[in-house]
This record gives C-alpha cells, structure tokens and sequence, in this order.
C-alpha cells in the first residue's frame, strides 16, 4: 500500500487553517512535534466529556471507565513496540523519562544492579538531544561516574571505530540516539548494542526520533530501555513513554515518590508497587495517555513500514533538490542509507534564523538553531542550522515550496 | 511585503557591514553574551572615560537582528554620556517590548529606531535586545570597577 498525503492531510483539522495573511501551511517541523489528526483529538477530548475520574482509584463506575482507558491504552502501546504490558512506564515526556532513568540508577545503593560508584563509565554520543546527554552529564557529577562518548564524524555517522575503547569492563549504562534530531542519521545499533551487553552494561535507546516514523520492536533490538514521546508520534503533549525489561524495572529503585506508586506505607517507611506502577505516581496524565493509544492506533492503521517508505522517498526527493542550491549545504548524511527524514542544512551566509523568518513569511514552518543539540552543531562547526523534518502528511508539494522559497530567501538577502 | 517592516534597509546593511566590529584590547569591562534558545552570541568590550562612552567594540556570530542590533548600538552610544546612553537603552528596551503599541522616538533612537518592526514578531525581540543586554551589564561592571 502507498501513502496519499493528500488524503492523511484531511484527517489533520490545522491543515484547514492558512499562515501569514492567507498562505497555505506547509508543515516541516515534525521532529519538533507533530500535528495531531482528529482521531486523537477526539480521543482526548472523548475522555474529558464522557470518563473522567481519576484512575486506580475510587469505587465508581466512572474511575473504572478511566482505568479502563489508561490500561487499554498501555496495552496497544506495548503491542506497538512488541513490549510486554507490565514493561510500559508512562511519563510526562520523553524527557521526564531519560531523568527518571538517570535518578533511579542514581537512587541505586551498594548492592543493587545498577548501583553507581566513581570510576563506573557511562557513554553517550556527540550527537544527542540535551535530554539525552544532560540527564548522564549531571548523573556522571553527582556519581562520580566518568562520561565517555562516541565522536560524529564530517559525514554525521558515528564513529565507531574505537568502540572497545569508548565501552569497556568499566561501562554501566550506554545511551544513545536512534536518530540524530538534527542530523537524520540511524544509529547501527547492533553492534553497539552487542558491545554494551558484552560487558555487562545496560543499553538505553533515545527513540524520539524513530518510533513517530519506523517500526521499531524492543524485542528485535537488543536493547535494555527505550524512551518516546507521544508528541512527536501525533498524539498529545504531556505524554512520554518508558519501556524497561520487566526483570530491570523490578530492580529499578523508583524516582518519584507519592500516590498509588506504594504498596505499604507507614510514618517511617514506605515499600513499591510493582513496574510500572512504581514509576507512575500521582494522578497520570489520563485524556493523554488515552490520546496516545489512538495516536498509535491511527499510526498503526497507515502502517509504520508505509510511514517508513514514503519517508525515505520523500527524503530522497527533498536532498536531491535542496542539494541543486547554490551554496547549500547539507549537515548530515546526503545519502537515504540508514538516514532519517530529518533535514538539516546552512546556506552560505544567510543566518538560518534569518532564513526561518522568510521561509515563515511564505507559510513554511521549520526549525532553526541549534536544536538543543549544541555540542553537535558545534562539532559539525556550525554556529546553527535550518531544519526540515518531515512526516506521513508531508509531499513533494511541501518540498517544492521549501525550494522555491530558499531561493527567493537567496534573492531577498543577497 | 510585510517582512520589510522587519528587515529594514538599515538593518541589513549593518548585517553585511557591522560597525565596530573588532574587539579592542582596552577596555573597563568585558562580557560574553548567549541567546540560549537560538545560540547567537557577542563579545563585548566596553571603555568608559569621565562619564563618557568612549569605545564599544565587539565580536560575535548570530542572525541579522541580533548582529545589526549591536552594530547600530555601537554608532549610537559611542561619545554620549552614560546618563543619555542609558536613556537610549531604555528607550529602545521599552519600544521591543511594546508589541507594536509603541512606535519609539526617532530624535532619541536614530538608526535604531529601524528594529520597531521586530517588535511585531515575539520569536526576534530577544535577538534585537542581545547587544542592548550586553552593554547594560558591561556598563554596569565597568562603574563598579571605577569606583
């Protein structure tokens, strides 16, 4: 089956509305969030209206019907990733979930699997979203623990040429990027993933980028933990997902501590409710999670491997004709091998905030700037960058006026 | 176009030919300023003499409004008093975030008074303020240093 973009495009209500005194939107910023189609608006918005109460708690029909709603959505999140129900963590983000990771590992005291001490190794990559590096960065400071990371090099591929050196006996946990937010590129995790097991390190997989636009199975991966964000996968904001093996997360200390993450409670002491429970306290962010399954079934319905394809091609198309400007250049890889559809680039020595700001005035929605991936941009020595990221409600269309837009930007700066 | 309202003459034509724009070896006070939210960046090196302005100079790397903005703070500020460059600040940190309420006073902004249109778009006023900032606290720490 082929994807119409046209089509999706319908199931998407801000595709009605125009940008800039009556211009058409074209939407190139999906790596910074998705839009959202009705089916999740409607979800969302079918949990307020008819089956809000808080959940796993009360003993009213309508607190039943709200934890039917969350657990029903739990369970096609874990069919989504291949995962086992009691395996899914829901968070606020994608971010609350890589610091929950890092302040439970640092809650391990001597004796647990994932206890800390000064000289352990945690490694990184050069090119990680600040939520994936700050969290290890800080962690490795209160430790103790030294942080090491894989260098990037000119063609935005990791460099994985010293991995034996970068992962050693001293290494705890790697965590590292599916896909580079500003450089699209897909991260071979195998062999890392493999090294890291080797040495009897966890493996924790930033999926933020790759689960809104590939299938992507826990199982396949060989991997320990994965982190996603329901935002950026056209579901709501407010909600993250964590996925742990089951036998990890039991060993997990918890993170935060409050209502319904318990299991005995006195004035003194305090024991956990199992996974995922134990990670989720307080009232969850219900209308999102319900909001995030139907975001999931919406997906699921399209097809993530059709997602997937029309991605590649449309990436295909847009680095192609963005490489046919004068004085563009692409940072990252210029080829669709194990690369993403996010699509970074500078021209010459127009300051991409400056070329964001025309290519807005013209209706077209990107990203500029360092993508809160600075020691990446610096490493690829450029004080910023402009991005296109794409998605399923993405053509050729948009990518024309991308170009043609560029090139009047060109024009009106010169 | 509306983007003209942004993007006037004056500003790009400091963009592509700043003013001042080498760092001098003597001064009172010395500061680094980031846009976290965009990385746009300034060095800024500032000389006060009897209570006059007496060289800003700076470097830096940013967006067209951010790098105009000081380049035209520079033309302006240089030889006034610190009292009526402080005034400018003022005037010029009241009209960016004015949201287009207010139109600014051109005998006390000049040049300046060609950023009225950032104010219009939320996402540029930090840019436009970058160098203002600087100087503000470079200002501020070379009177400390004085006295």
């Amino acid at each position: 089956m082929t994807l119409d973009p046209s089509v999706i495009r319908k199931d998407f209500p801000i595709f009605d509305r125009t940008i800039r005194d009556g211009k058409k939107l074209v939407y190139l910023d999906s790596g910074a969030t998705s839009q959202k189609p009705n089916f999740v608006i409607d979800a969302e918005s079918d949990f307020y209206r008819n089956h809000n109460a808080a959940a796993h708690r009360g003993a009213h029909q309508l607190a039943e019907e709200a934890t039917g709603a969350i657990e029903s959505a739990r369970v096609v999140v874990a069919n989504f990733l291949g995962g086992a129900i009691d395996e899914i963590v829901f968070t606020k983000s994608s971010t609350e979930a890589l610091n929950l990771l890092a302040y439970s590992i640092g809650n391990a005291s001597a004796g647990n699997l994932f206890h800390l001490q000064p000289g352990d190794e945690i490694v990184v990559s050069e090119m990680e979203h600040h939520a994936n590096l700050i969290p290890w960065q800080q962690l490795a400071k209160r430790t103790g623990a030294v942080l090491k990371w894989f260098e990037v090099n000119d063609s935005g591929r990791l460099d994985l040429s010293n991995i034996e050196s970068v992962i050693t006996e001293r290494t705890k946990i790697v965590a590292l990027t599916h896909q580079s937010n500003v450089l699209g590129t897909i991260v071979p995790l195998a062999e890392i993933a493999k090294r890291t097991h080797e040495v009897g390190a966890f493996f924790i997989l930033d999926a933020c980028q790759s689960v809104p636009h590939m299938p992507v199975n826990v199982k396949a991966l060989d991997i320990d933990f994965l982190v996603f964000s329901g935002h950026k996968t056209v579901g709501p904001t407010g909600i993250g997902v964590l996925w742990g093996r089951a036998n990890l997360l039991n060993h997990l200390p918890p993170f935060l501590f409050g209502g319904s993450m318990i299991e005995t409670v006195t004035m003194t002491d305090a024991t956990w409710a199992p996974a995922p429970r134990k990670f989720e306290a307080g009232v969850p962010n219900m209308a999102q999670i319900v909001g995030l399954g139907a975001a999931l079934n919406y997906l699921s319905e399209i097809g993530m491997e059709n997602i997937h394809q029309h991605e590649i091609a449309l990436t295909k198309y847009t680095l192609d004709k963005l490489q046919e400007i004068d004085q563009l250049r692409i940072v990252g890889p210029t080829d669709t091998n194990s690369r993403g559809s996010a699509i970074s680039f500078t021209l010459g020595q127009i300051h991409p905030h400056d070329l964001g700001q025309y290519l807005d005035s013209a209706g077209i929605a990107v990203r500029t700037g360092h993508h809160c991936a600075w020691p990446l941009t610096r490493k690829m020595g450029v004080p910023a960058t402009t991005r296109a990221s794409l998605y399923l409600y993405n053509d050729e269309s948009d990518i024309d006026a991308l170009v043609a837009a560029t090139l009047d930007a060109q024009k009106y700066f010169a | 176009m509306e983007l003209d309202n942004l993007y006037q003459e004056v500003i790009l034509d400091h963009y592509k030919r700043p003013q001042n724009k080498k760092l001098a070896t003597i001064f009172d006070a010395q500061v680094h300023h980031v846009n976290p939210s965009c990385g746009d960046e300034i060095d800024l090196n500032l000389l006060i003499k009897n209570e006059v302005v007496t060289s800003i100079t700076w470097d830096g790397v940013g967006c067209s409004i951010s790098q105009a903005s000081v380049s035209i703070l520079t033309d302006l500020l240089i030889g006034k008093s610190i009292t009526e460059a402080y005034a400018i600040h003022d005037n010029f940190v009241t009209l960016m975030q004015s949201k287009g309420a207010f139109s600014g006073d051109e005998s006390v902004l000049e040049d300046a008074i060609a950023f009225a249109g950032v104010s219009k778009y939320p996402a540029r006023i930090k840019c436009a303020l970058l160098g203002w900032m600087a100087f503000k606290d470079a200002s501020v720490q070379a009177q400390a240093n004085l006295n």
